[in-house]
């Protein structure tokens, strides 16, 4: 591929579901420590775009390369051990799970062993859930989730299950996250505060962050480089002021006041 | 865990310490003078295999989320090879032993081969219908999984040599309380260490969200089918030591009632719940036991215990949907969990818009 140290490298990719062409055409290289916004209107093919990053989809046309590796054969967690980890738009916790379990699966990569281990409790089956603990307890902490660490996840506020997405993705220690609308459903205050811990977990875990929001603020405020979608194809990328002032951008939001008035 | 302390050593003293308890209740109970106590005997091993049977399925429809109608299948997997490896080749070995100890040895030893190649074979055949549970969930699973069961079923109908239809009759007594309760305690333990780990957490995973799971990098493929591979070997064993106990098989008994037999004990207790699966089987195996002298009160001697068991399990899920237990263990519903958010709250839920 062209750029031999992206994390991440699509090239051309794209995606037909019958007749219907989600994605045309879209590249994307991240390279590490970048903060890239992913935005469009509803139905521009954002979340389409994460799930063939994530092996959920197979593109049909195109490459995608994560660390100089080819992922077209790759299923999701082939994917997620090259490491890149995601959230969800609609939080998909582990509902069931105590809080502390959640992000343990999180590390799964890092944590398993074999059943035998399990069955035996052997000096490895103690190292490993050892570690497992403490890192999973460092990450709550980060959140400010360590006092609920023994909830349920589906009795968390709506808040925190957000919050505990994303430490349940960095467990699996990605270098590349990806946050499918991480500030859906969240008030002013609270996306504010979103935005200074995803500038903080960046920074914290060295590691590159692509985000899709509809929250303008959110995008225009902390990523360095935007990508706008729409219709399946990438209508503009740049800086966010070079985006901002895109006239093909804001045509494509009119007819979406609400976004267009965040423009 | 303290680490002075090898894990074996500590592993190995709790385990003499239960076979030494079983030994004793083994003398024990049969020493009670009560009239017929071999029936009650009798009683307290089937419900050690119905223990075994509804733990090692709780393994694949609990944790695993993955909801298998074949249990009797495996079962019958486990029982016929093992009775079948006894009956031609180890019981005519058994016979040139002079009688003594070392036939005693040998017969316990024999056991342990037949009843472990049982749950291998049964354990490989869990394998093969996990590997349809990669593309299928839910209610087309159950489905292909029911007809696994009577699948196997219909098999063994036309084996001549393990009986087919006329049963496999000549099986040795070689099963007794102590293996029966030592593999049912070797299962929950098994069962109980898995959930507390990696391996647990992932089924967990699997069970909850699929798609997830996988974003977590969770092998979900392949977790299935190790849930399956676990829950149907110790199946196997467990339908072994039946064989063993009863001395005759019939592939009557493997009929897919007994599937729903199992799942019923599994699901009355709480999918899920290791323990609740215990307090079902238990109760599920002496309730119709216990309800037999209700006859004795009926006009016309007519015997209504099938009648009251279905009504006490209608009842039972109408008021507890969710199981005896839930998803819960029995401390924890007894000392109930730190946590005292009520389960349902979905008011205090806040900012929390519908997605």
């Amino acid at each position: 591929m062209a750029n031999g140290n992206a994390l991440l490298d699509a090239q051309d990719v794209t995606i037909r579901f019958g007749g219907l062409t989600a994605v045309s055409h879209f590249n994307l290289t991240i390279q590490p420590h970048e903060l890239v916004g992913l935005i469009g209107p509803n139905g521009a093919g954002k979340t389409t775009v994460f799930n063939m990053l994530t092996g959920v989809y197979k593109p049909t046309e195109g490459e995608i390369c994560v660390g100089g590796v080819s992922t077209h054969d790759f299923k999701p967690y082939q994917i997620t051990a090259l490491g890149v980890a995601r959230t969800f738009q609609n939080i998909r916790l582990f509902k069931e799970l105590s809080v502390l379990d959640n992000v343990k699966i999180g590390g799964h990569i890092h944590y398993k062993y074999a059943g035998t281990s399990a069955v035996l409790h052997t000096n490895r089956f103690h190292a490993a859930e050892e570690t497992a603990e403490k890192e999973a307890f460092d990450l709550l902490k980060i959140f400010g989730l360590e006092s609920r660490a023994d909830y349920y996840a589906k009795n968390l506020p709506y808040g925190d299950q957000r919050r505990l997405e994303i430490a349940r993705a960095l467990a699996a220690r990605p270098k590349l996250l990806l946050l499918d609308e991480p500030a859906a459903g969240l008030n002013d205050r609270e996306t504010l505060d979103l935005m200074e811990t995803i500038h903080d977990i960046r920074d914290r875990f060295d590691i590159a962050i692509l985000v899709i929001e509809h929250n303008m603020e959110l995008v225009m405020g902390i990523c360095e480089r935007i990508i706008v979608l729409s219709f399946g194809k990438t209508i503009a990328q740049g800086t966010p002021d070079e985006v901002r002032a895109n006239p093909v951008v804001v045509e494509a939001y009119l007819g979406e006041p609400a976004e267009a008035a965040g423009l | 865990m303290t680490k002075s302390f090898p894990w074996w050593l500590r592993d190995f003293l709790w385990l003499a310490l239960f076979v030494a308890v079983l030994i004793g209740l083994a003398y024990g109970l049969e020493a009670i003078p009560i009239a017929g106590i071999a029936y009650y005997n009798r009683i307290l091993v089937i419900m050690g295999i119905n223990i075994t049977l509804a733990v090692s399925l709780n393994i694949i429809n609990g944790h695993a989320g993955q909801f298998s109608l074949g249990h009797a299948g495996f079962m019958a997997v486990g029982a016929y090879f093992s009775a079948y490896l006894t009956f031609y080749h180890f019981a005519p070995r058994l016979e040139k032993i002079p009688e003594g100890t070392e036939q005693w040895l040998m017969q316990n030893v024999y056991l342990l081969i037949a009843v472990l190649c049982g749950g291998l074979l049964a354990a490989f055949a869990g394998y093969l219908v996990g590997l349809p549970s990669l593309r299928l969930r839910g209610d087309y699973l159950a489905i292909v999984t029911l007809g696994f069961g009577e699948i196997i079923r219909v098999f063994i109908l036309n084996i001549d040599k393990i009986g087919a239809a006329r049963g496999f009759s000549g099986i040795p007594h070689w099963s007794n309380f102590f293996w029966v309760f030592f593999v049912c305690g070797l299962t929950v333990l098994v069962s109980w260490r898995l959930v507390q780990s990696s391996v647990g957490r992932a089924f967990l995973a699997v069970r909850e969200d699929q798609i997830a799971a996988e974003a977590m990098g969770v092998d979900t493929t392949r977790y299935k089918v190790k849930a399956f591979v676990i829950g149907s070997f110790f199946a196997g064993v467990a339908g072994g030591l039946y064989a063993h106990y009863t001395m005759y098989l019939n592939p009557q008994a493997f009929m897919f009632v007994k599937s729903f037999e199992v799942v019923a004990m599994v699901v009355l207790g709480g999918l899920g719940s290791i323990s609740g699966s215990v307090v079902a089987a238990v109760i599920l195996t002496f309730l119709p036991e216990g309800l037999r002298p209700v006859k004795d009160f009926m006009p016309g001697g007519r015997d209504p215990r099938m009648v009251i068991y279905s009504l006490m399990l209608i009842v039972l899920m109408l008021t507890r949907p969710q199981g005896l237990l839930g998803r819960r263990e029995l401390w924890q519903v007894l000392r109930r969990r730190k946590d005292a958010v009520p389960v349902d709250n979905k008011e205090d839920e806040g900012s929390a818009p519908i997605q």
